[in-house]
């Protein structure tokens, strides 16, 4: 199977700390990616790169086969990348269709917005992908009066709206329910059988292995190593990241 | 997950229309406030001085003045909404005025001298923009910094010297910036009312206006979902120095003098009809209804006062109250919401 993203050689730094060296990562079509490794390791820094949010220093990101100068985050979305970050990105006192659309609002060729389309849009969303009562969602509710769980629901549904080939989610299940992460979880899941890919961040090692083709262990800023989650059992994998916590190094 | 919903049990929709009635009054709550503010100052100015509020030349004064720097006001409001702030603008006016007449010399034409006019009033607007955002200095900082700078050019340039603009008298630039419709309504109200739907359909139905909002909302996920913040927050500094330009030569013209302190006594007014429209300072939240009306309500406080007998020496005072009073109001209102 072909790459659908590869980073070679990726170095980020913020003044004087190092939070990544020397990254290699790649991600395969239709490939489930868990991303693992201790508060700090470089994990955020490193989707964010993908993302388009951060410049590396140095290093080289290709999509598909091809090298990508400049990336930004209009044109990793462009390249259909579609993020649920860590720290959420909404805008608390904004309505729930704005969020959906956020920095990708719906508009004609100068620029005006179809809000009715997108209201509407936003209803059939929460009703088909969230599986919500039909006359209980409402468009224009403010983000700021939701619940941490609802909360991450609108940002997961907004990754989905727009097909992405790659789906990044940076610790998603932070501050959701038991029930809310089983959703999540099954969420992951179809991404699969749909046959797009993605990159999943958790700290919950038993979350990532039970969805991730492969994982990749993230140590101050290196790669430690990578396994495909069918040749390791659970326990071997919690036993290495242990180690790695403690000595830098897999075995 | 459950976003948005209102988990309604069977067959209550009426529980459903409430809680959507609830919503809106929420969300438009700020907006009826202030229509309501200007009413009840509106009906205590009948009261207090029925023979100036019953009649029609209280309401053309507040017409002819008003847009001066109304027309500052409205594009001001998305520079708050987008969490920053202009204090330059009054000099900008001034700035505006000394381009009109470097080009009305040069070329001897009122057109390409009110177009050079607008343009510079643009450009230094967006050189404010370049300022804040390239170098990254606080908007309050910088731009008292402009106002003075500004200031000093136009004074530089004139000598402290104003410029009469009777030989504007009947051309098409006067009669259409500030010509009397049938004889009373006053042409540059209606640039208030016009300036203030383009800039309502910018701000809400326009792509540039929902990363205004969301700017001033969460700069940061403005920017983790590809909002080009930069281009927009310099934009949102052009757009006020060119409504500056357009509020300095309304005001000239109209006066038929340009004074080169004009702008000067504008700044708190303008402001204030921000605030009191209910734009939050914080950034984030706003209307253009509010400033509008917000506007009219600063603008009528000191004739108001005077009429109803009150010396001038209450103006300051009314005014402060009304501003602290109203802003108090939103801040609370906005923290009941939340
Ligand atoms: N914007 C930033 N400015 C300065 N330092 C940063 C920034 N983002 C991340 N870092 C630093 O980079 C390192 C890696 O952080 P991060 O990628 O968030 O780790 P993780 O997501 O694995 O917990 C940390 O030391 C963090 O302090
Ligand atoms: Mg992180």
């Amino acid at each position: 199977m072909g790459n659908i993203l590869e980073m070679r050689g990726v170095c980020k730094s913020f003044g004087e700390v190092q939070s990544l060296s020397d990254i290699d990562f790649r991600v395969c079509e239709n490939e489930i990616v868990g991303l693992l490794g201790d508060n700090g390791a470089g994990k955020s820094t490193l989707i964010k790169i993908i993302t388009g949010y951060h410049r590396p220093d140095r290093g080289e990101i290709h999509f598909h086969g091809r090298k990508v100068e400049n990336l930004t985050v209009p044109k990793a979305r462009a390249l259909g990348v579609e993020t649920v970050y860590q720290e959420r990105a909404l805008a608390d006192l904004q309505t729930l269709w704005r969020n959906i659309f956020l920095g990708r609002e719906l508009c004609n060729r100068a620029g005006f917005l179809d809000v009715s389309k997108m209201k509407r849009e936003t209803h059939r969303l929460m009703v088909e992908a969230m599986e919500y009562t039909s006359s209980a969602v409402n468009p224009d509710a403010v983000i700021k009066t939701f619940s941490g769980g609802e909360k991450q629901g609108v940002a997961i549904t907004r990754a989905l709206y727009f097909h992405a080939e790659l789906v990044i989610l940076d610790e998603p299940t932070m501050g959701l329910s038991l029930q809310e992460t089983r959703k999540l979880i099954d969420f992951v899941r179809g991404i699969k059988s749909a046959g797009k890919s993605a990159i999943f961040i958790d700290h919950n090692v038993f979350h990532v292995y039970s969805v991730a083709d492969r994982v990749v262990v993230l140590d101050r800023g290196r790669v430690a190593g990578e396994f495909l989650t069918r040749d390791i059992t659970l326990d071997d994998l919690m036993e290495k990241m242990y180690r790695v916590a403690q000595t830098g190094s897999l075995d | 997950m459950t976003a948005g919903v209102e988990t309604p049990r069977q067959g209550s929709t009426d529980r459903l229309w409430t809680a959507r009635i609830a919503q809106h009054v929420r969300k438009n709550g700020l907006q009826y406030g202030i229509i309501g503010v200007l009413f009840g100052l509106w009906l205590l100015f009948i009261a207090g001085a029925p023979n100036t509020f019953l009649k029609p030349d209280i309401y053309r004064a507040l017409m002819t003045s008003v847009p001066y720097w109304g027309v500052i006001a409205l594009p001001l409001t998305m520079v708050i909404i987008a969490g920053d702030i202009d204090l330059s603008f009054i000099s900008i006016m001034a700035v505006g005025m000394v381009a009109f007449w470097q080009v009305y010399e040069w070329t001897g034409s009122l057109g390409v001298a009110f177009v050079g006019c607008l343009t510079v009033g643009f450009l230094v607007g967006l050189l404010n923009g370049i300022i804040i955002v390239r170098l990254g200095i606080p908007a309050l900082i910088a731009t008292i910094g402009t106002q003075f700078f500004w200031r000093g050019v136009v004074e530089v340039i004139r000598g402290g010297q104003g410029e009469s603009l009777v030989l504007t008298k009947g051309t098409i630039l006067r009669d259409s910036l500030v010509g009397k419709i049938n004889g009373y309504f006053p042409a540059q109200v209606i640039w208030m009312v016009l300036i203030g739907i383009a800039v309502w359909m910018l701000l809400n139905r326009h792509k540039f206006g929902a990363h205004v909002y969301l700017i001033g909302d969460n700069e940061n996920s403005a920017r983790l979902m590809g909002v080009n913040v930069e281009r927009t927050r310099m934009l949102l500094f052009a757009l006020v120095g060119l409504a500056a330009a357009f509020g300095g030569i309304i005001q000239s013209v109209d006066v038929w003098y340009f004074w080169p302190n004009l702008g000067e006594g504008y700044l708190m007014n303008t402001l204030a009809a921000v605030f009191l429209g209910g734009t939050s300072v914080f950034g984030g939240t706003g209307t253009i209804l509010g400033t509008f009306v917000g506007c009219f309500i600063i603008g009528a406080i000191q004739p108001g006062i005077i009429a109803i007998g009150l010396t001038g020496y209450w103006t300051k005072l009314i005014y402060g109250l009304i501003i602290t009073v109203s802003v108090a109001m939103h801040t609370i209102l906005r923290k009941r919401i939340s």
